[in-house]
């Protein structure tokens, strides 16, 4: 486990060498995008009206608090389930040349793809923890597609310090998740076969 | 054209304003911090993660916590849909408000906790912008006889953890094992997501409906609470050490342990059926109990020393 700290620009040198495991930090750039918001971009060609090249998106959902003259304050912000994104994810690198997504969980063989090809990571933050995530994000700068809703809006954040993220996915398209998931149901076919022997309730 | 969903609150009796408003400040309160027995429960998780990824981790659970009762402030951001569970007798005097005034102390409790706006009409596909809508939040009510007294889980559920239960029928032949396949193949792909360590609810019923809600209502007991029924506690016990030994560890990042604890709710069957659902609470697993007699005095059973 090597920590980083990464700052936004992010050029491809700068996270070739990062490895599943790792541990980021961020200073820069922050824009939360999640599920209609990739549906707008890769189904209904609509632009994203954020640049996001060389930055982070995280897959969220935060609350805000309206301070009035298209003023924010970020008061609690954690992922979502990266998951419910994987079906745009790697045609959402391509278009928009985003170098970190983060969220919660793994992501599957498109976002695996689109990372090796494209030069990308994705990083999962602790989810719960949106408090401590909240005093990283120095200031709200925009707010796009506000028609979405709070949860679905671009917020565009600048952040520092902020993390921990563990990389879920490098750019060798090695995924952190998916290893784990073949260990995870290699054991819980044991567990079971031990449970069964104990459970003969119906005689 | 879409009619919108509109919200305008009721005038209440006197005592139903003041219900209103424990309610209200008591869905902050659990919004910001976690239950006595989940929090020393997550100590005693972070004791036996020693690795440094996992420590990392658990300190930052920590600090969250702490951070979000000293700035007042959601510990997630995900403060779910709004849930009670109430047993309620005939003679408590605010029977006829009760559903009105949980629905007020939500809209409330929204705006100055603050809570995020979770209510999406479904088909018409917007968001009320309130927090409240058509059936949320759910208000599941049992009867308790002529008492004066009314007694009420709140929780936040979550969009990733408990909202996306599972329940299924199984044919008797499957038995139990059955019932030990349906929970630990929901651990080994929703479980992951939900944030891990959880606390696993398990219902055994007879149907889809019934299972569900034992799912939930074993997901308002304590974690470390014991099953009356001698089979159902002994399989909670095999439980909690086989999903354990699956290794999910915080965030499921891999670890030494994969749960707070398991649960399991039963109730009879129909010969021919076994009802089985599963439902997750995730770490930051946010229910609260408040129980309140005839003159509204209350005590908070899940949070020792806390005062609305
Ligand atoms: S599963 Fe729980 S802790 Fe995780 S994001 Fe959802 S509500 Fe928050």
């Amino acid at each position: 486990m090597k920590t980083w700290h990464l700052t936004t620009p992010i050029e491809d040198a700068d996270i070739d060498d990062i490895r599943i495991g790792d541990i980021v930090y961020l200073e820069g750039t922050l824009v939360t995008c999640r599920d209609v918001a990739h549906r707008r971009l890769v189904e209904e060609h609509r632009p994203l009206p954020v640049d996001v090249a060389k930055k982070a998106i995280l897959h969220a959902g935060p609350i805000i608090r309206d301070l009035g003259n298209d003023q924010y304050e970020m008061v609690a912000v954690g992922p979502t389930t990266s998951m419910r994104m994987e079906k745009f994810e790697e045609e959402f690198i391509k278009q928009t040349g985003v170098k970190l997504i983060v969220g919660k969980g793994g992501m599957g063989p498109g976002t695996e793809a689109g990372c090796k090809k494209y030069h990308a990571l994705h990083l999962v933050y602790p989810a719960g923890n949106a408090v401590f995530a909240a005093t990283k994000v120095e200031k709200i700068v925009d707010a796009q597609w506000k028609d979405l809703g709070m949860p679905e809006t671009l917020w565009v954040c600048k952040v520092k310090d902020y993390g921990p993220l563990i990389v879920s996915i490098d750019t060798q398209g090695n995924n952190l998740f998916e290893q784990k998931k073949v260990e995870y149901n290699r054991r819980k076919e044991e567990e079971i076969a031990i449970i069964n022997k104990e459970v003969k309730f119906i005689k | 054209m879409v009619v919108k969903y509109q919200y305008a609150e009721p005038t209440f009796s006197a005592k139903g304003t003041q219900m209103r408003d424990i309610l209200a400040n008591y869905i902050a309160v659990v919004s910001r911090r976690l239950p006595d027995d989940v929090t020393s429960k997550l100590k005693e998780l972070a004791k036996v993660e020693v690795d440094p990824l996992q420590e990392l981790i658990y300190d930052t659970m920590k600090e969250n916590q702490l951070l979000a009762e000293k700035m007042k402030r959601p510990s997630c951001q995900d403060t779910g849909a709004l849930q009670f569970f109430v047993k309620v007798g005939a003679k408590f005097p605010l029977l006829a408000e009760l559903n009105d005034i949980l629905k007020s102390a939500v809209y409330r409790a929204t705006k100055e906790a603050p809570l995020r706006h979770n209510a999406v009409e479904t088909f018409d596909e917007y968001n009320t912008g309130l927090n409240i809508g058509n059936g949320i939040p759910s208000v599941f009510v049992d009867l308790d006889g002529d008492s004066d007294r009314c007694e009420m889980y709140v929780y936040m559920a979550g969009g990733g953890c408990t909202l996306p239960g599972e329940a299924m029928v199984l044919m008797p032949g499957q038995g139990y094992e059955g019932v030990v396949r349906f929970v630990m193949d929901r651990m080994t792909s929703y479980g992951i997501n939900a944030c891990p360590p959880l606390l696993v609810g398990v219902g055994v019923a007879t149907s889809v409906e019934t299972a569900a809600m034992n799912s939930k209502l074993a997901l308002m007991r304590r974690v470390d609470s014991v099953s009356p029924n001698a089979n159902a506690a002994k399989l909670e016990h095999l439980l909690e050490d086989g999903i354990n030994n699956i290794g999910l560890g915080p965030q499921g990042v891999g670890g030494r342990k994969s749960v707070m604890g398991v649960n399991v709710v039963n109730t009879a069957r129909h010969p021919s059926t076994i009802g089985v659902a599963v439902s997750t609470g995730c770490w930051s697993h946010r229910r609260g109990l408040i129980n309140f007699d005839a003159d509204l005095n209350y005590d908070l059973p899940y949070n020792k020393g806390v005062e609305l």
